[in-house]
Order: C-alpha cells, then structure tokens, then sequence
C-alpha cells in the first residue's frame, strides 16, 4: 500500500498544494484534508502547511489550532504519528503545545523573503533521518512573525536534548532564539520550522535546489519501515 | 449588557519591535519625554446576562486558552460597566 501523508487546508492556506506535490515528489501519496473535518482519512503522517490561516487574525495559528481536524492531530501526534509544521504550521504547532514555545513579530517589523541557509542539527527525527548532523542546506523562507521564543528553562531543555533540528546560518532573519530556525518534540515525531523545504523539491523553481526534498523522503522511508 | 474587557500584553522580558518603532517615531512627531512604549491588545466583551463570578470564571478561561498566549502574554480581565 503506498503511504498517505495528509495536507491539512485552513482557511488562508497558501502553501497546501506545494506540500502535497513534495509528497508526490518524494514517492508518497498526498492526502487532502479539510480544516473542518475531524476525520484524517486514514493517514500516515500530516502536513501543516504555510500560509496565513485564519488571516492571522488573533496570532499566527491561534484560530487554527481549534479548528476539528486539530483535534485529532493533536491526538494523533501524542500517539506518535509523523506531524510536519511549515511556517504557519509551525505557529499552528506551538499554539496547540505539541511543540512548546511561542512565535513572535520578527524583530525588524518587516515582512522577509529570502533564499535562507540552515544547518541540520538533528538528523534523527521522523521528518530528518535522509540529513546527517550538521549538513547545510537552502530552502527558502517567507514570513512576517518567524521569531522563535521560549523561557529560559525551556531553551536549555532544547539544546541539552538535541531538539533543535536546524539552525539558522550566515543570517538569523527574524531575531529567534539561539538561531532557532526549527525544532522537535521529545519523542522526535512532530517537528516545525519557519522555513519552506516544499518549495525546494525541484531543479527548476525556487531555489533550484532539492534540499527540501529529504523531509519528504525520510517519513516515507520511516513509515514503510515501521 | 455589561461589557467585560481582556487586556493582554506582551510578558515584561519579551522584546517588542512594535513598541519601539512607536517610541521612536513619537520624537520625530514632536512628542519628547517619552522613556518606553509597548503595545498591547484590548478585547471588549458585551457579555449576555449577569457577570457573576461563575461568568468571569468562563471569561478568564477564554482569556487564558485563546485571547492570550500565556507563553508571551499577560493578561488581566475587568468589569467596565453595566447599564
């Protein structure tokens, strides 16, 4: 059977079709899922993808993490089920607590664009296991309120248990924290980043580099092999 | 109707850019002696019906779980008024 990996659309998804043809790319089957819906269509992992759901209104994410389908994610996710959040769907993420932390206003006000460096710094997670430790790569990166915070103890709690999975190279775009670009939960089945790896999973757009495709390929290779 | 207001701000120790861009440009508008500025959000709910403790209970726990995000965000919750 092929593995379906689910792409979650919020109202003011921008970045759910991109999402689905990586999948598609990477050798799985993209599901699409509807915001409303509580049912995941018997799904192997999820996608939340970028965009402004909900128009950011409130905070970034904060009226998506209510929506039904979250619901189940969220129980899904603490069941152990592979769940990638890209941008918005990483503000989705530390708005539902599956990653702690928050996401702020980056600290120049201004919205950014750019073909960003990263480094892998845990290649061990369900969406990071085709990376090695320490790899660089480009992908690009989009947003206005990219600024990873957290306490103090909770910092220190990331770093000591290598669950920052990418860094920010060369530039921190945004002011986050310790250069945090992406991280994962304890058990290293949810992870999130501010930056885009569905937008670099072909030769011919965006950055014209295929670095993102790995994200693709390790839950593919994790969920085949479970 | 009485009318319950949320007032949520940024916690003390979290750098807020909105804030300072404000400070910055009040000088150059000719508002000297300002130190600081920080931005907050105010949300004015027209409850239905009394505001008895059991409602500002229900009004705290939305403020808590959605209005704020108590990772960043403080919070306080007050009466204004009845008529």
């Amino acid at each position: 059977m092929t593995t379906r990996v689910g792409v979650v659309t919020f109202p003011g998804s921008l970045d759910d079709r991109d999402a689905q043809r990586a999948i598609r790319l990477a050798g799985a089957e993209p599901v699409a899922l509807w915001h409303r819906d509580k049912d995941l269509h018997q799904v192997d992992a999820v996608v939340l993808p970028g965009g402004f759901s909900y128009g950011d209104y409130l905070r970034a994410g904060a009226i998506s993490r209510f929506s039904p389908v979250m619901g189940t994610v969220i129980e899904q996710a603490k069941l152990g089920m592979p769940v990638l959040g890209i941008c918005n769907g990483f503000q989705v993420l530390t708005e539902s607590h599956l990653l702690p932390g928050a996401m702020l206003r980056n600290n120049h006000l201004h919205f950014i664009c750019r073909d960003q460096k990263l480094r892998v710094e845990n290649a061990g997670t369900a969406w990071t296991t085709d990376y090695q430790a320490g790899q660089e790569i480009s992908v690009p990166l989009k947003n206005m309120d990219g600024r990873y915070t957290a306490d103090a103890r909770t910092i220190d709690e990331l770093e000591s248990e290598g669950r920052v999975v990418f860094r920010y190279l060369d530039l921190n775009p945004n002011g986050s924290i310790n250069d945090i670009a992406g991280i994962t939960n304890a058990a290293g089945n949810v992870v999130g980043l501010m930056p885009h790896p569905e937008h670099a999973v072909e030769p011919l757009v965006g950055t014209g580099g295929t670095d993102g495709l790995g994200f693709f390929t390790s839950v593919l290779k994790q969920l085949v092999s479970s | 109707m009485a009318r319950v207001v949320v007032d949520v701000m940024l916690k003390p120790e979290i750098l807020d850019p909105q804030g300072q861009a404000v400070q910055r440009a009040l000088p150059r508008l000719g508002f000297t002696g300002i130190a600081d500025v920080r931005q907050g959000k105010r949300f004015e709910l027209e409850v239905e019906g009394p505001v008895d403790d059991a409602a500002l209970a229900r009004i705290r726990e939305a403020a808590e779980t959605f209005l704020a995000n108590t990772v960043i965000e403080d919070f306080t919750v007050r009466v204004e008024g009845s008529e």
